[in-house]
């Protein structure tokens, strides 16, 4: 068996008298997608800055691989308006790059035309896609990201997503992301986690979804509304002509989906709300 | 030519404009207007701690500066009491007790309006030799660190999680600070120097569309300002110091004129 890139154990954080990580252990391997999930304040963001060492635990120890490589696109960055910075300078922030490298990336990730534009003037999509890219120039073991979907529409998440699974076949890294878009998340990740404060529950997603933690943590209507979501996007991709993947969750949702069939509308509804709280 | 006490005030004025240029630039990203502000009141402190000592005045606002700003860097990590008013009460601290401290330099009259608002026409060839040596000292370790320190600027969590090492870079930074408003004081004083850090870098951002054309940028503006500073001094009979920074304010509002009506126009 590989050794893990990095691996949390028994990680324990309390900032005042509120222990945000309660024994938390976790371990990500070469080339898997982990994806984080937890209510808000669960403590999600703060569970991977401690994995990245930009919060130290009061107890417990984080191993992280030899010679491994971070890239690492932050839950939003807005840059500040009194710097300037182009698409092509943020690229080379942390590691130099020649013109072509860059418009490589951007082109990979469908960004192209921005290369000269400040960085500031992107909308929420082409900023995600530019981290996205900076995250290809640095060639990364281990890419993270936080609530890479926040503040893009929905036809933009499954565009995301699917640019980071293009990514990880790439790069063959590992991908850890924090999110709360179940619905999207569930038919890529290979394991999910579910977390509030300690880890609930982990496994592949639709071990994770059946259990009842994660019911009890997200509620019953919500873990259904989710289901629900996920069949309309499926149902979606059908008509734009994309045959669905024939993997084996999609189909294990085909029970959960015809039962509550007359609720879809009010419960998509509600799995929206609840990422757009998060 | 060192002779020539004008030409030592244009030398060494724009000597320190353009170290000055980019440490203005990291100082408007970052938002330190007010710790530049808090360095520059310390310095006083250093000239009353020269004076009683009897160390050289120079070296006394470098070092006090340095501590001041070590100190900073300490009391900043405490989160009781937030950075502005760890700030503050060092600044004025600071400032009160060098007032104090100078009320026991014996026998030596000082002149403290050249400490507030400079007297770049009276810099000898020993501030020239300093701001030389300590400048290019300072630009090239902060060369060296740019691209780090950027990154750092732009986001302490991507610098980090890509193995910056974040608290290393602002202790650095911090300490350079120090060393460029100790020398600069001699120049445009402790009540002006900041305006000399951030006003040529506030003027080069309407024009610069990356970082690094900003840094160049102010520290063109800032050599600008010096000349145009002396110049008014010279044939107007007005205070260099404070004509130096009323030129460089001019430019920032020449410039943003400039900008602004191009936009209006190129908008049609």
């Amino acid at each position: 068996m590989t050794a893990p890139l990095i691996e949390g154990r028994d990680l324990v954080l309390s900032f005042g008298s509120e222990r945000v990580l309660d024994q938390v252990s976790l371990a990500i391997y070469p080339g898997e997608i982990i994806t984080l999930i937890g209510p808000n304040g669960a403590g999600k963001s703060t569970l991977v800055k401690t994995l990245l060492g930009l919060q130290k635990a009061d107890s417990g120890e984080v191993i992280r691989k030899r010679g491994l490589t971070t890239g690492y696109v932050p839950q939003k960055l807005a840059i500040d308006q009194v710097l300037p910075m182009t698409v092509k300078r943020f690229l080379t922030l942390t590691r130099s790059a020649s013109r072509a490298d860059c418009e490589k990336v951007l082109g990979q990730v469908g960004a192209g035309h921005v290369i000269d534009a400040q960085m500031s003037q992107l909308s929420g999509g082409e900023n995600q896609r530019v981290m996205l890219a900076r995250a290809l120039l640095l060639r990364p073991n281990l890419l993270v990201l936080d609530e890479p979907t926040q503040g893009v529409d929905v036809s933009g998440q499954a565009e995301l997503y699917r640019l980071i699974d293009e990514i990880r076949a790439e790069l063959d890294c590992a991908v850890l992301m924090i999110s709360h878009d179940l619905h999207l998340v569930m038919a890529k990740t290979d394991q999910v986690v579910c977390f509030n404060r300690h880890v609930c529950c982990h496994g592949q997603p639709e071990t994770v979804r059946q259990h009842p933690e994660y019911r009890s943590l997200f509620g019953s209507r919500e873990a259904d509304a989710i289901g629900i979501y996920h069949h309309q996007h499926d149902h979606e991709h059908d008509l734009s002509g994309h045959v669905v993947d024939g993997c084996g969750h999609d189909h294990s949702h085909a029970h959960g989906q015809s039962h509550s069939h007359d609720h879809a509308g009010d419960h998509g509804k509600t799995a929206k709300e609840a990422a757009g709280t998060n | 030519m060192l002779d020539d006490f004008l030409f030592r005030a244009v030398l060494g004025g724009v000597l320190l404009a353009v170290v000055c240029g980019p440490f203005g630039a990291f100082i408007v990203w970052r938002r330190m207007a007010f710790f530049g502000d808090m360095l520059a009141h310390t310095a006083l402190l250093g000239v009353a701690l020269g004076l009683l000592i009897g160390v050289d005045v120079r070296i006394g606002m470098i070092a006090t500066c340095l501590a001041a700003a070590l100190i900073l860097a300490y009391g900043q990590r405490q989160s009781r009491i937030g950075s502005d008013t760890v700030l503050g009460m060092l600044a004025h601290s600071t400032l009160a007790l060098g007032m104090v401290a100078l009320a026991f330099v014996q026998g030596v009259a000082i002149d403290l309006m050249a400490y507030l608002f400079g007297d770049i026409l009276a810099v000898n060839t020993g501030d020239i030799l300093l701001l030389a040596i300590g400048g290019a000292f300072a630009l090239c370790v902060l060369a060296w660190m740019w691209r780090p320190l950027l990154a750092l600027t732009v986001s302490p969590e991507i610098a980090a999680a890509e193995s910056i090492p974040v608290e290393r870079l602002r202790l650095i930074f911090m300490l350079l600070m120090a060393l460029v408003i100790g020398m600069a004081i001699k120049i445009v004083g402790v009540l002006l120097i900041t305006a000399l850090l951030i006003v040529p870098a506030a003027s080069a951002r309407f024009f610069a569309r990356t970082p690094e054309q900003m840094a160049i940028g102010a520290g063109l503006f800032g050599a600008a300002s010096v000349l145009a500073g002396i110049a008014l001094s010279w044939h107007v009979d007005t205070p260099a110091g404070p004509s130096i920074v009323i030129s460089a304010a001019a430019i920032f509002v020449a410039s943003g004129i400039v900008m602004t009506a191009k936009r209006h126009f190129s908008q049609g």
